[in-house]
């Protein structure tokens, strides 16, 4: 049964970049500041919701299940179902995805789907090594035995915890960090340290010019703003995505040291995405909702398309995704009106856009006649990307989404294709029409 | 078993008496006369079957224990009468006491006054762990002190410390605060609570010893020099010839071990001398009048769950944060972020304040959504305006607001100083609108005046009542007039205070006398605290006569605005005045500075600005803090003391 899918709101908290230490907000405070303004606009109660999906990458020991978190703390009461969807960068377009599923099916009319990460507060665990002494003291029965643990224990393993983050950005069946298979594309293509530069400073300008323009705090042809406020407990307020720098020129990100393949490398921490916490939601109805609560959509989402790829080259993971989609509906690269290609690293985006140009690539790996073409790059990004605003992985799938919708009413344009590439070999795509 | 009338017994398998008090014809348990005649009665049963332990309960869910039956109060004329009210609860208790098995009361909900004090005469103490559980004697409140056993119990199990604390100040503590203070020995989540009563009572721990500086405590010759210490704290912030029952319950503890029928008739300790005074009569009175405002809007079903507040002022920020902080979902809208910054911030020192607890606190804060865009204001229950006084400005907020609203909402002003007639004069249904008046600081300012203009639907200003009560504030029904009762009083109150300053009284003087007369803040620091500005405003819209107070236009005029800008008439530090010597004060300069203040009270109700006296006496007590003691304003004239 094909069913109309529609965009009826959406908001986003500001991207708050992880500064080496547990940010403000845990990620449920996040999902639950950003969803409570949005339902508080809705002209039904949180109530009538039929249920809350929420993308999350890394949920933290006391939150799992945070999807379920969120929807209690933002008034949904005990009987709309919460839950959580995991599809590592892609979680958060994975809970859209999973709510299309669930209308589609006849389970649901009106969704709250979002995600969201608060990596600044990642765990740092302890190594094998020191798991296992833990257990043999817990074990131990006498005051010797302790004893002699003690001598055993040497302080390199206590004081050398495994950075749960680093863990959740290696690729568990290839081995290679995320940034190590942006090499690889790099490689592949031919793609130089200075493009990459430029890509990244590029991001920043267009974040700093859009926030100059007061785009994303204020409600614009006929949407809300996209991002809602945050105050801490000091009532201390967070206004916009801080990770963006005014001094990030491609000279200055020239002088950054390659951070995944040390020395030789050219994927740098200047020219990869931020390590970030935030949250994105977006609400989902179908026709029959729409009438029944008076609501008026802002936009639709027509398809979405998921593949798989090899891990080492998990950045090209768009490319594998948005193909099928252009064919399905007759539509060349050019046909879309704007795009939103998550940056992951710079090497990748343009890795993606390398792909679609090499008539080589086109054929062997995606079983094409020839070439693709070249993506408009003024079409790509146009108010930057995670590069500058940070990539709190389960958020970005729904930030993307969101707002490819705010470009696409904001030019009084039709559609777009917003798309992200996820760690372990993977892509997802989605086909948004403004309505 | 024989079967009472507000008592049920009953046996079980394991040789346990539930005792519950379930009194009959009331939704709440309080100890009148006939329950505790009752209650002797079923103790002799109980004693008569010999179980293995007894525990008492409640039958209501509401609580335990309210405490004793104040409408009872109202009969007492002597202090004989008195005696013999205390003996029908204090004969009992000592019984209870005495029960050669375990006796535990299971405390779920309020226990308050005489019911604590029945909890205090068993064993062992069970309270569900629980923010509705709720243990206090108040009874300092009403002018006496705790008669039936508890003067004496209290401090035993605590230490005369921490039990003088609670008897002097009335404060209530919960479940947890009374386990760590020893009051009781078990607090526990209610779905456990039956059972642990239960194995309390099979299973008798050993009772709780005071540990040994603390027993010294209770020793006849050490309780007059701990009494001594406290009383100097005591004298720190009541006379006693304006509240004695504080007095009386150091002397009663120290001297005669808390015991009533041990103090000589005539000692001041002593019951008939606190009937004696006015202040006993006059605090009951106050009790009273408080339970009809408590009253106010129980006629409607009505329910607010969401808020919807415009304007993030001191004002309009702490009303977000009340109704937050009382479980309804509140939208605050202002302009901008950053002007919602300072009412976020005050809120979330108001919630750890109050609600302490982790879970609680992120509830509330949870339930507080700023809003600049306004859109919840579509959904909300409640509307509150709390923007500036300017009326240009008002009418076009509520031009936009009326349109948006769901039909049955209360659209609600917080004006303090603008007619609501003129607010309402193009809506589309000027019947709409209420005034929701609240005071500064609306975290700790009990009352709430109700403003009906003219065409105010009766209804809706009874669910406005119903409103403010849910957020456990003191709703006033009033008409709209200038400066509705508060202001209006408190203005000729302080113009003539201010124009005293002018002929030359020191504000030191004049505010020694009216704290002797037994306000909380003499008039000079109060426009100091309210803000001078305010003060000049409100003096004109009240139509003071002619030009304003020579010293109050001069400092207005120089920006010394009071306590917010640093100096007024004081100069403030670290948020107190600081104050020269007092000259020296007189009844005639107490008359004269209290003399506008009760006419204008008289001239009020005589307008019809409240509905009777009565409520103008409760207003003025809970909106100005007018000497409790003294029964309010109008009272107080009628009675000429």
């Amino acid at each position: 049964m094909h069913q109309d899918i529609f965009i009826v709101d959406g908001a986003r908290t500001p991207f708050l970049k992880s500064r080496n230490r547990p940010g403000p907000f845990a990620a449920s405070d996040l999902a639950t500041a950003a969803g409570r303004a949005l339902l508080a606009r809705q002209p039904f109660a949180p109530s009538a919701l039929d249920e809350v999906i929420l993308g999350c990458a890394s949920p933290s020991v006391d939150e799992v299940n945070i999807g379920r978190v969120a929807a209690l703390r933002m008034g949904c009461g005990v009987k709309v179902p919460g839950w959580t969807v995991m599809r590592n960068c892609a979680s958060g377009m994975q809970s859209i995805d999973s709510a299309i599923a669930n209308m589609r099916s006849g389970r649901g009319d009106l969704i709250l789907a979002g995600g969201v990460d608060a990596l600044s507060r990642a765990p740092l665990l302890y190594s094998d090594a020191m798991v296992m002494w833990f257990s043999q003291f817990a074990a131990a029965r006498t005051v010797g035995q302790k004893a002699a643990l003690f001598l055993k224990l040497r302080p390199s393993q206590l004081l050398t915890p495994v950075i749960g983050i680093m863990r959740g950005l290696t690729d568990p069946v290839c081995g290679l960090l995320m940034g190590q298979t942006a090499e690889n594309l790099a490689h592949r293509f031919g793609i130089t340290r200075r493009r990459m530069d430029e890509f990244s400073a590029r991001s920043h300008a267009r974040v700093i010019r859009s926030q100059g323009d007061g785009l994303l705090r204020s409600a614009h042809d006929g949407m809300p703003a996209e991002i809602e406020p945050l105050y801490d407990a000091k009532g201390t307020l967070y206004l916009d995505d801080d990770g963006v720098r005014k001094d990030s020129s491609a000279e200055n990100l020239a002088k950054l040291r390659p951070f995944f393949d040390r020395k030789y490398g050219s994927v740098t921490a200047g020219n990869s995405s931020q390590i970030t916490d935030g949250a994105a939601w977006v609400l989902l109805a179908t026709e029959d909702a729409l009438r029944r609560h008076d609501l008026t959509p802002l936009g639709r989402i027509v398809d979405s398309q998921w593949a798989g790829l090899d891990p080492e080259q998990m950045g090209l993971g768009p490319v594998h995704a948005v193909t099928p989609i252009l064919k399905r509906h007759g539509l060349a690269l050019d046909d879309l009106d704007a795009w939103e290609i998550n940056e992951a690293f710079a090497a990748q985006v343009l890795g993606c856009i390398e792909a679609w140009k090499s008539v080589d690539y086109c054929r062997t790996e995606l079983g094409l006649e020839g070439a693709l073409g070249a993506l408009d790059e003024e079409k790509l990004n146009i108010d930057g990307g995670a590069i500058a605003l940070g990539h709190p992985v389960g958020a970005s799938g729904t930030r993307i989404v969101l707002h490819l919708l705010h470009v696409l009413r904001r030019s009084g344009k039709k559609r777009g294709i917003a798309s992200i590439c996820i760690g372990g070999g993977l892509g997802g795509a989605m086909l948004v029409e403004a309505v | 078993m024989a079967t009472y009338i507000h008592w049920q017994l009953e046996s079980d398998a394991q040789g346990l008496l539930w005792l519950t008090l379930d009194k009959a014809g009331a939704g709440t348990n309080t100890l009148s006369g006939e329950v505790l005649e009752e209650f002797d009665k079923v103790l002799d049963a109980a004693a008569a079957l010999a179980p293995k332990g007894m525990i008492i309960r409640s039958g209501k869910p509401s609580g335990f224990v309210a405490g004793a039956d104040i409408e009872e109060f109202l009969q007492i004329k002597t202090g004989a009468d008195a005696l013999r009210m205390v003996r029908r609860g204090w004969d009992p208790f000592n019984k209870l006491a005495q029960l050669p098995f375990p006796t535990v009361a299971l405390i779920d909900g309020f226990c308050m006054g005489g019911g604590l004090e029945l909890a205090l005469a068993c064993r062992y103490r069970v309270a569900v762990d629980d923010p509705r559980t709720r243990m206090a004697l108040p009874e300092v409140m009403l002018g006496i002190w705790p008669l039936m056993g508890g003067a004496m119990r209290l401090p035993r199990l605590v230490a005369p410390p921490q039990a003088l604390d609670m008897m002097l100040t009335g404060r209530a503590v919960d479940a947890r605060r009374a386990r760590r203070l020893g009051l009781v020995d078990v607090a526990v989540p209610v779905r456990v609570a039956e059972n642990a009563a239960r194995m309390t009572a099979l299973e008798p721990p050993q009772r709780r010893k005071l540990p040994f500086p603390a027993s010294l405590m209770t020793l006849g010759m050490v309780r007059p020099l701990i009494a001594a210490m406290a009383r100097k704290q005591v004298a720190r912030r009541v006379r006693r010839d304006h509240y004695p029952a504080p007095y009386a319950i150091l002397d009663a503890w120290s001297k005669y071990d808390g015991d009533p029928f041990r103090i000589p008739e005539g000692d001041p300790a002593s019951i008939g001398a606190l009937l004696a005074s006015p202040t006993a009569a006059n605090l009951i009175r106050i009790f009273f009048l408080q339970e009809r405002l408590k009253g106010m809007g129980k006629e409607t079903t009505f329910e607010a769950r969401h808020v919807h507040v415009i304007g993030a002022g001191v004002m309009g920020g702490d009303i977000a944060a009340v109704c937050a902080m009382r479980g309804m979902t509140v939208t605050l809208q202002d302009q901008n972020a950053e002007r919602l910054a300072p009412a976020m911030g005050r809120a979330q020192s108001l919630f750890k304040r109050r609600l302490r607890d982790r879970l609680r606190i992120r509830d509330a804060t949870d339930r507080l959504i700023v809003d600049t865009a306004g859109g919840g204001a579509r959904q909300a229950d409640v509307v509150i305006e709390a923007i500036f006084e300017n009326l240009e400005a008002k009418r076009a907020l509520f031009a936009q607001l009326e349109k948006i609203v769901r039909p049955g909402a209360i659209l609600a002003s917080n004006t303090s100083s603008l007619k609501l007639a003129d607010i309402s004069a193009n809506f589309a249904n000027p019947a709409r609108l209420v005034g929701i008046h609240f005071f500064n600081p609306v975290p700790q300012l009990q009352l709430v005046e109700i403003v009906s203009g003219e065409g105010t639907d009766p209804v809706i200003a009874r669910q406005a009542a119903a409103f403010v009560r849910a957020i456990d504030k003191l709703p006033l029904p009033v008409k709209d007039s200038p400066g509705f009762l508060v202001n209006r009083v408190l203005g000729p109150y302080l113009q003539q205070a201010l124009r005293m300053v002018d002929e030359g009284v020191a504000p030191e003087t004049m505010d020694a006398a009216m704290v002797r007369f037994g306000m909380p803040m003499g008039p000079i620091e109060l426009a100091d605290v309210v803000g001078l500005d305010i003060c000049m405003a409100v003096g004109r819209e009240l139509g003071g006569d002619g030009a304003p107070p020579k010293r109050l236009d001069e400092l207005v005029k120089s920006k010394q605005l009071g306590k917010k800008s640093g100096s007024g008439f004081y100069r403030w530090k670290e948020g107190k005045a600081q104050k020269g010597t007092a000259g020296p004060v007189d009844d005639a300069l107490i008359e004269r500075l209290i003399r506008p203040y009760l006419l204008e009270a008289q001239k009020a109700v005589a307008e019809g600005v409240v509905a009777d006296a009565d409520l103008a006496d409760a207003g003025l007590i809970f909106g100005t803090g007018f000497a409790p003691f003294r029964g309010g304003p109008l009272h107080y004239l009628k009675a000429g003391t």
